[in-house]
């Protein structure tokens, strides 16, 4: 994973709460073996599908991936080119699965999610943890401090893991016992 | 001692490093669950950092997500690789898996209990949000995506924060002709589509302690369908039961796996369920659910534009295209025997599709056992191979556009039956007089 201190880009703003993830990528398109060439299959079944090419902050609406726990749909939305989805609420499992990718999950009041505008520039600064519009009003979000340091410094929880091999290995025995 | 949750408990027996401020807690895992469709990228994941699968016995692999649900090869090429790609990941790292040709395979959440995997006091994770069905049995059980798989193979442990609890106490008694599944969509429409986000829901209350496994496992199954990690329900003479007959040796701790008497939840709910009717959805998340002689509410027009309904029409009546009785929420022999006793001596309505897939090939069998696949065929319903099948929709057993279909899955969402489909979830009662009537119907007045 690439460090990822700021990202500055304009805002794609989807108007829908509770989106799925069967929404961000549909079913069908899960039957591959590999992460690649998702993002073409970005809420497939739309009538309007969001440009992604415009921006690289999704602004979505409150429970924002909701549904199944596919990380086909973190993979699909990084693959079309976001980095970052800001919501006033976003479902457990797409979050723990945006940040083992690097997508930055910015949960954010809904008085400040009201102010995204399509188009609008805006910087999202994990040192800080703000989110400034330009121009305009900022915002504090919150981060688990754990995964703001693996997305600062581009390392993944699989290595963090695999160092507490002892330790796993001293439970195995307590618990053998119990 | 400091009274603790049933969670709490679950919690403090799996971990192997506490959290802390800057780092979550490193969490053993006890059973992991796999599948298809949710693995093929963490064996990647292992194979391209050399690492191995440390605890291979206590992974269960199983298929059902793509398969089909007819006998015979897979003729599509890309589910046929998916399932290609699973066998040879268990063939390299030592995994039991129950295969195309086992007869021990199903739906990845009917089989882990059918096996006497699922024990109480477990954590149990699969890269499947419905892995909450296992919480029935007071496991800790719950969805995570396929980073996490890849974490689980190659140590073990999860890395997680600890949640928030809810408990949900049900007093009172579910009436005839109302389910399990009716209680869960009632809870759901109460608490809404996010109302557990961030929490394990614990079930709690005479109206729960009266249900069977089964029944619990439906419960349990839609936990996640309110945004909650996971659901729960202490273990007891049932769970002790349902375990003991699949030679399951119960254990003398399973029985202090409760909340004890003074334990504090995050929050608490307490509700009624005795003037609880059967339910149905009309809208596209699972909370947008009705009594199914009510009206349909005023809601954001998207919903009900995308499933061609107005606010304030009667559901009862509406006509219907296919009924799918199946998926991991109700596809277990208690729930094929509940659609079995609408279907007898009964027929399908013209035109209208029905289909009857069983969780598991242990399901079918005992179905077939007990002459229900006869019910089913008589009354002209399509007996098939078990599978996720029509809940997903990945295997070819979809929905067409504007189609409608009353459903005992979990799931609403806009074309999760097939692109452009329109689901209606109901319990195996309802969805079996949806087949008869071809409308929906207020199953009470056919038992
Ligand atoms: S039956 Fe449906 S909800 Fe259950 S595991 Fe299969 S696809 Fe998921």
């Amino acid at each position: 994973m690439q460090p990822i201190r700021l990202i500055r880009s304009r805002c794609v703003v989807l108007a829908a709460d509770n989106v799925d993830t069967d929404q961000i990528i549909p079913a069908r398109f899960l039957k591959g073996t590999t992460r690649e060439g998702l993002g073409r299959h970005l809420f497939a079944d739309w009538a309007a599908r969001p440009p992604a090419e415009d921006g690289q902050v999704l602004v979505a609406g409150a429970n924002f991936g909701c549904g199944s726990s596919r990380e086909h749909a973190v993979w699909a939305l990084l693959d079309a080119g976001f980095r970052a989805v800001v919501s006033p609420k976003i479902a457990d499992i797409f979050r723990a699965n945006a940040l083992k990718n690097g997508l930055v999950p910015v949960v954010v009041e809904p008085e400040f999610h009201r102010l995204l505008r399509e188009g609008m520039d805006v910087s999202i600064d994990l040192e800080s943890l703000r989110i400034e519009i330009r121009g305009g009003p900022a915002a504090a979000f919150a981060l688990d401090p754990f995964a703001r340091y693996c997305l600062l410094n581009g390392v993944d929880e699989m290595g963090f893991l695999l160092a507490q091999s002892e330790r796993i290995t001293e439970y195995e025995r307590r618990a053998c016992e119990r | 001692m400091t009274p603790r949750t049933l969670f709490e408990k679950i919690w403090d027996a799996h971990v192997v490093r506490p959290e802390t401020a800057d780092t979550p807690a490193v969490l053993f895992v006890d059973l992991h669950l796999i599948h298809e469709v949710t693995s093929p990228q963490a064996f990647a994941e292992l194979r391209a950092r050399g690492l191995k699968v440390r605890r291979p016995e206590r992974t269960v692999a199983t298929m059902d997500h793509s398969t089909p649900t007819v006998r015979g090869p897979i003729a599509d090429p890309q589910a046929a690789a998916q399932v290609r790609r699973l066998e040879e990941n268990c063939r390299e790292f030592g995994i039991e898996l129950h295969g195309m040709d086992s007869d021990r395979r199903g739906i990845v959440h009917v089989i882990g209990p059918e096996l006497g995997r699922t024990r109480p006091g477990m954590t149990i994770v699969c890269g499947d949000s419905h892995t909450s069905t296992h919480g029935a049995f007071g496991a800790l059980a719950f969805g995570i995506g396929t980073s996490e798989v890849g974490h689980v193979l190659a140590t073990q442990c999860l890395l997680q924060r600890k949640p928030k609890t809810l408990a949900i106490r049900v007093d009172g008694r579910l009436g005839p002709g109302v389910t399990a599944k009716d209680l869960i969509l009632a809870i759901i429409a109460k608490i809404g589509v996010d109302g557990g986000t961030g929490h394990v829901i614990e079930y709690l209350g005479p109206a729960v302690r009266a249900l069977s496994m089964e029944e619990r496992m439906t419960v349990c199954n839609m936990s996640i369908e309110a945004g909650a990690r996971a659901g729960l329900v202490a273990p007891d003479e049932a769970t002790f039961e349902y375990l003991a007959a699949r030679s399951v040796p119960v254990r003398e701790s399973w029985r202090s796996l409760r909340s004890d008497e003074d334990a504090r939840h995050d929050r608490e709910i307490s509700w009624d369920a005795s003037a609880l009717e059967p339910m149905i959805t009309y809208g596209t998340n699972p909370a947008m659910a009705i009594p199914i002689g009510g009206e349909v509410p005023h809601e954001d027009g998207r919903a009900l534009r995308y499933m061609g309904l107005r606010s304030g029409q009667k559901l009862l009546g509406h006509p219907v295209d296919v009924v799918f009785i199946g998926s991991c929420t109700n596809s277990r022999l208690s729930d094929l025997r509940q659609a079995a006793r609408v279907f007898k001596g009964r027929k399908v309505a013209p035109k209208i599709r029905a289909l009857v897939v069983p969780g598991s090939r242990a399901v079918k069998r005992q179905a077939e056992a007990e002459g229900l696949d006869r019910v089913f065929l008589e009354a002209g319903a399509e007996w098939r191979e078990p599978g996720c099948s029509m809940c997903i929709a990945m295997n070819g057993d979809q929905l067409q556009p504007g189609q409608v279909a009353v459903s005992t899955s979990n799931r609403n969402f806009e074309g999760r039956q097939g692109a452009g489909g329109r689901t209606f979830l109901a319990s195996p009662l309802t969805a079996a007089a949806a087949a008869v009537t071809g409308a929906i119907t207020d199953v009470r007045e056919m038992l």
